[in-house]
């Protein structure tokens, strides 16, 4: 009877966040739906009831079936028979009661058998299904490739692949092969025009491609005979009515078992042609990989939430020389700098949600009509939020989801590091999510262009204008110095104008610029509800201490100190 | 081919008794439903998975709920329609108060004549009063046949159901014929879930009682375009039922006494895991036949 909506308050809290009202009236537009679709709002109050109303829907869902599941699925996993994926029992259980509660399709349209839904509540669900079963969230997730047909694709395919989803029709996004993990651009994958058959075939391998067996399959394949990089790569959907890709083998993985990563064989499989030949990897899938990320930043809210509801409880209950273990210091420190953690999460995956919320609407708007002045720009800024957040939010998120994984573990002590308790799997699951979707140093390498043009100063002291509650005056005044510390490591590192040494200190300036922010969204929400005052506190008390160790090292780290760290590509090992 | 069916599942709103706090019940012994909080009966939840199914199963077929109970009983109208009724009807009076199971299985037969179904569905008992009586007094007082513990209602064809009974030594196939009540165990299939396009369709749905009880009716408007956001009401005289049978004046059971029963748990016995306490066990269950 479990409801990890009902239960979570600060979800609740960042669901009533002022920018909805925006946010809702450019997705519904005037409401116009209502007159052809009896389940949509007829005003901005009646579409925040039908989100909170269907994410206790979910929230339910998750409590009651997909948590319970969660160990059987983790000891279980998928099986492949006859070239074929098949779920866990448990995974079966859990997908067929998201299908009978008809929220498959979340996010699309109303033509397409969508409840168009804006990204935020969207987003929650997939934050919610991560704290019942982080694997689980995977399946339900890849709804994301719906969302780039929703964007790219043709109308008839709309029609075609749109329409399946509200039916609980899965998605798979085909990118990686053997040898192209993080470089994209290296992808062999042939697709041929099939000047008989009037079809493209796509034919080679595709590597870790989670639910691999999906119905529906966004395929990056190399279309132009005789290139080799990424502009000849095109974006391919194929439908698994066709039977023309096997899955050769499933990962047996460290986490996330329930979710099957699939090695998969292409042979003639018949594919349509996404959007225009060419924009494969330079459009479309920049696009799959944004709202990718955007997810694996809701899988770690899902999982620091679970580790770190898993940490308190066992603290309580557990007693060591008389007393509960909650009441020694070295406990309830580690909880508290948790519970922080928790909320700068949430913070900064719904802050990003947010920004990309709007320009994704104004970017649908665009489709049917021309954008004035005015809302071409606010797409533009929102767009070039979204951007610089969206991979600060999965560096941040995905490492936080790590540390708190690893500090509930600690706090199990012996019995932590045993099948018996969920913080064993939810510690194996938190790892992937720093690696896929990019690494964190890949993040690092796309957030860092938010550094060096300001972005996120800009946005620092845009926050710097929220006059906070009066007894949080010193917090600001701390976040104002740590942002003048913030920009001189940044000015100190572009004075050495070199490429080489911005990577180097790269992580360190980006890592500056989250604690900054997220202590930021962390105060303005104390200031509006005393929850979340102590964990602004501890927040950015540790985040000064943390971002002044970065300043220090940048500021007396000399040029010739990279040879140190150079020195050792020269050593091997047998 | 079967024709449409009109099928009518009893349902009631009782207090979650198994949450109970200190206050539960009050001085009279009646239960103190102001302090517990109003749930959907749960065998009354597998009775609508049963109905909902029957209606899958032949296209053209409706469910309806009946419930009888204060104004606030529409929620029980209202969670069938997020999982998939048709409508139903608050069935309130002041005039029902104080029903024991015989004036309510009157009440609710009335009410049933009225709406003139082709199969009764309902839960097995209340986890208030814990009785199973109404579902077959309702069945008596309509004169059809009734099929309790049933656990599947396994098809319908030429106006014969065939269900499965889930009884203490095993299960029974029966067929029944129609008009019938089956009364559902608990041990059937779980209540399909909330249906998200549902719920958004619906959830402005109110009986009239309820709206006038609104201090500011903000969804009006809609509730006039769309008669299906209205749930049906239906007063004592709208059945109708003779007075003298209904609430106190029709109910025979008077509560002389509660007791409360504490269980206590004596005759734990302590067993190793080794292979002769094991073998002792299993000699004894077998001896008193809990097993074999």
């Amino acid at each position: 009877m479990a409801n990890f909506f009902l239960d979570n308050k600060d979800l609740q809290y960042q669901l009533r966040h002022p920018l909805m009202r925006k946010i809702v009236e450019l997705k519904e537009r005037g409401f116009e739906d209502k007159d052809k679709f009896d389940y949509a709002p007829v005003n901005f109050e009646d579409a925040m009831e039908n989100y909170e109303k269907v994410l206790e829907i979910v929230g339910g869902i998750c409590g009651d079936v997909l948590a319970p599941n969660a160990e059987s699925v983790d000891h279980e996993g998928p099986h492949v028979v006859d070239d074929h994926v098949i779920y866990a029992e448990g995974t079966q259980r859990n997908h067929q009661a998201l299908i009978d509660a008809g929220v498959y399709g979340i996010a699309l349209p109303r033509q397409y058998g969508g409840l168009n839904f804006p990204m935020v509540p969207y987003v929650m669900t997939c934050d919610l299904i991560s704290r019942a079963d982080a694997g689980f969230a995977n399946i339900w997730g890849l709804q994301d490739c719906a969302e780039t047909l929703n964007e790219f694709a043709s109308e008839e395919q709309k029609q075609e692949f749109l329409t399946q989803i509200q039916y609980g029709k899965t998605c798979a996004m085909d990118l990686t092969e053997p040898d192209a993990g993080s470089d994209l651009q290296k992808v062999m994958l042939r697709a041929t025009w099939d000047e008989e058959k009037g079809t493209w075939l796509l034919n080679g391998v595709k590597r870790f491609i989670t639910n691999g067996d999906g119905d529906i399959s966004l395929v990056l394949a190399r279309s132009e005979d005789g290139t080799s990089d990424g502009r000849g790569l095109s974006m391919f959907v194929y439908d698994r009515k066709h039977m023309a890709v096997k899955v050769r083998r499933i990962e047996n993985k460290l986490g996330i078992k329930g979710s099957p990563t699939c090695e998969l064989v292409f042979t003639n499989a018949p594919a349509q042609l996404v959007g225009a030949r060419k924009m494969g990897l330079i459009k479309y899938v920049m696009s799959l990989m944004n709202s990718a990320r955007l997810g694996i930043g809701a899988q770690s809210a899902g999982v620091c939430e679970a580790a770190y509801r898993e940490a308190l409880k066992y603290a309580h209950e557990r007693e060591q020389f008389g007393h509960p273990i909650i009441e020694f210091p070295a406990m309830y420190e580690m909880l508290t700098n948790m519970k922080a953690k928790v909320y700068a999460t949430r913070a900064l995956l719904y802050e990003t949600t947010r920004f990309v919320d709007v320009y994704k609407a104004y970017a649908h708007i665009s489709n049917d009509r021309k954008l004035t002045p005015e809302e071409k720009d606010e797409m533009k800024q929102y767009q070039k939020l979204a951007d610089g957040y969206t991979p600060l939010l999965k560096l941040m998120s995905s490492e936080y989801s790590n540390s708190l994984a690893y500090d509930s573990l600690q706090i199990h002590g012996g019995s932590g590091f045993m099948k018996d308790y969920p913080i064993e799997r939810i510690y194996r699951d938190a790892r992937i999510t720093t690696i896929y979707e990019g690494t964190s140093q890949l993040q690092v390498v796309a957030a860092i262009k938010a550094v060096t043009t300001g972005l996120f100063a800009a946005q620092m002291q845009e926050y710097e204008k929220n006059a906070p509650k009066a007894e949080m005056q010193h917090l600001m005044d701390t976040l104002i110095q740590m942002r003048e510390q913030y920009q001189q490591a940044v000015e100190a590192v572009q004075a050495l104008n070199d490429g080489k040494l911005l990577d180097f200190h790269a992580r360190r300036l980006v890592e500056m610029a989250g604690h900054i922010i997220m202590g930021h969204l962390l105060l303005h929400q104390a200031s509006e509800v005393d929850e979340y005052a102590i964990s602004a506190e501890t927040y950015i008390k540790e985040g000064k201490t943390l971002n002044t160790a970065r300043w220090e090292y940048i500021r007396d780290f000399k040029p010739e100190h990279i040879n140190m760290f150079e020195y050792i590509k020269g050593e091997f090992t047998e | 081919m079967n024709k449409p069916l009109k099928i009518l599942v009893l349902a009631k709103q009782v207090p979650d008794t198994r949450n109970v706090g200190k206050d539960a019940m009050k001085e009279d012994g009646t239960i103190n439903r102001a302090a517990l909080p109003a749930i959907f009966n749960p065998e009354d939840l597998n009775a609508l998975e049963q109905a909902l199914r029957l209606k899958d199963s032949i296209p053209g077929s409706t469910v309806e709920i009946l419930t009888m109970g204060p104004t606030r009983a529409a929620e029980i109208v209202r969670e069938g329609l997020f999982r998939g009724t048709d409508g139903g009807y608050v069935l309130s009076d002041r005039k029902f108060a104080g029903s024991d199971t015989l004036a309510t299985s009157y009440a609710l037969s009335c009410a049933v004549k009225t709406i003139n179904p082709d199969v009764i569905i309902a839960g097995r008992q209340a986890i208030d009063g814990d009785t199973a009586q109404v579902g077959p007094q309702v069945a008596e007082k309509m004169n059809w046949p009734q099929v309790t513990y049933a656990e599947e209602i396994v098809s319908c064809e030429d106006n014969v159901l065939t269900i499965v009974r889930r009884l203490e030594h095993g299960i029974e196939t029966v067929t029944c014929p129609m008009p019938a009540v089956v009364t559902v165990n608990g041990s059937a299939a779980e209540c399909r879930p909330r249906h998200a396009k549902l719920l958004m369709k619906y959830k402005h749905a109110m009986s009239k009682t309820e709206v006038a009880e609104l201090e500011n009716d903000t969804y009006k408007e809609l509730r006039e375009q769309r008669p299906y956001l209205v749930i049906n009401e239906l007063t004592a005289a709208d059945v109708p039922a003779d007075e003298n049978e209904l609430g106190l004046l029709g109910s025979p059971t008077k509560v002389k006494k509660i007791d409360n029963v504490v269980f206590q748990a004596k005759e734990a016995k302590r067993l190793s895991s080794s292979l002769e306490d094991i073998d002792s066990l299993m000699q004894e269950l077998i001896s008193n036949h809990t097993l074999g």
